[in-house]
């Protein structure tokens, strides 16, 4: 039998295996998507936070949530979107940098403190696959809003890089 | 104070939606396949912060409209959004000049308002920061290899913003709504921005060996909901499902 109450650190720890749709390697938590949880009187209260405004895995997301408490016996959910503060790739920890390395995506490597990664181009970007510097940028806009596509000039591989945002 | 500041948090939105819906219009169509992408993930930025703008402005109004009511079920004359964004796309100069100008107003305007008093529209205002740094990168480096490029990309830049430079006196354009908003630290000084802007717009013009429209007419009213004729074909096309089926989901 279900358990009737869970707690917000049970409904957290839960939650945190919800893959990110677009980078399944990646859960929601270690993507810093999931801000929050909270009981509010019987209502479950979900806080998110979109990585870019038009994210449109959002919609997704939230509807991964819902469909999984609702199969743990929380029927009220409320998930709201917060934008403060706004999303960084800062909140990404080194063992999602890792997986995402592994999954062909080259993580940002620099934090946002380094203003040079805000105004100008990344200066070094490594091949997720042979490791090289010798890449090049191919557009500024990837595959989804929160990468840009790169290029490997010894492998010859294209790869996308997630942005430093 | 709630009034102004719907009507203020409807001028933030329209523009957001109608420059986004028009970049939109690129999908499918980018001179190349890198430009199609970065083109439609603008869009994608520019109609996400309209979506936010639009539901805070419903709740600030609290009449229970929701994004989707006020973005597909108001008519032209009530939509407010600044006469540059509602201008066609044109060639691909036109559309890297139009995204230009309003990429120079926005990381200044943006900054400014993510210092507002008002907690919601500042983290908004800074989230949008953040990608209108990679708007204007964008339409930057266009700006430069176009107009530094070969005589028949700096003509067609030329004619652009000989085209619609008329526009951005729009950008600009204020009233006491924003004077009560100004005064209770919501909203940022236009004029202030306006400075800023000219600034900037004057050194880019120069480095991608363009020529400033001299004596230019302004033009204005979109405050009034007065707007060229472009608009009302955009929200034609863009209302008509959903005026066709109201409230249908996917």
């Amino acid at each position: 039998m279900k358990k009737l109450k869970m707690t917000t650190k049970e409904v957290r720890t839960l939650l945190s295996q919800i893959p990110d749709p677009e980078i399944p390697v990646i859960t929601i938590e270690e993507l810093g998507i999931l801000r929050d949880v909270n009981f509010l009187n019987d209502e479950c209260v979900i806080t998110i936070t979109p990585t870019y405004s038009g994210c449109p895995a959002m919609k997704a997301i939230e509807q991964d949530i819902i469909a999984l408490l609702k199969e743990n016996g929380i029927e009220k959910v409320n998930v709201k979107s917060v934008f403060s503060p706004a999303w960084t790739t800062d909140w990404l920890s080194e063992a999602a940098k890792d997986k995402l390395r592994q999954y062909g995506i080259s993580p940002p490597d620099k934090t946002t403190s380094d203003k040079s990664v805000l105004t100008g181009i990344q200066k070094t970007v490594k091949c997720p696959q042979c490791n090289s510097e010798n890449t090049e940028l191919v557009s500024q806009f990837g595959s989804t809003a929160c990468k840009a596509l790169y290029k490997c000039k010894d492998c010859l591989e294209p790869f996308d890089l997630f942005k430093c945002h | 104070m709630e009034k102004q500041l719907f009507n203020y948090l409807l001028r933030l939105s329209d523009s957001s939606l109608i420059i986004g819906h028009r970049l939109s219009e690129w999908c499918g169509h980018g001179p190349v396949l890198e430009e199609d992408i970065a083109l439609t993930n603008i869009s994608l930025d520019f109609v996400g912060r309209a979506n936010s703008l639009y539901e805070y402005a419903g709740k600030v109004e609290s009449k229970g409209r929701t994004e989707d009511d006020l973005a597909y079920l108001r008519n032209e004359r009530e939509f407010f959004n600044n006469l540059l964004a509602e201008q066609p796309n044109g060639d691909f100069a036109q559309t890297i000049l139009r995204q230009y100008l309003t990429d120079a107003f926005e990381i200044h305007f943006y900054e400014a308002l993510a210092k507002s008093k008002d907690e919601t529209l500042a983290g908004i205002a800074a989230k949008s920061l953040k990608e209108i740094q990679y708007h204007l990168r964008h339409s930057s480096s266009w700006m430069l290899r176009l107009g530094d490029g070969t005589q028949e990309s700096n003509t067609r830049l030329q004619n652009a913003l000989n085209e619609i430079y008329r526009f951005t006196g729009s950008l600009f354009e204020t009233d006491e709504n924003d004077t009560v908003l100004i005064a209770a630290g919501i909203a940022p000084n236009l004029s202030t921005i306006q400075h800023q802007w000219q600034k900037d717009v004057d050194t880019m013009l120069e480095k991608a060996m363009l020529k400033k429209p001299e004596k230019v007419w302004m033009q204005k009213g979109n405050l009034q909901g007065r707007h060229t004729e472009h608009l009302g074909y955009i929200l034609a096309e863009m209302q008509s499902v959903h005026r066709a089926y109201p409230g249908v989901k996917w």
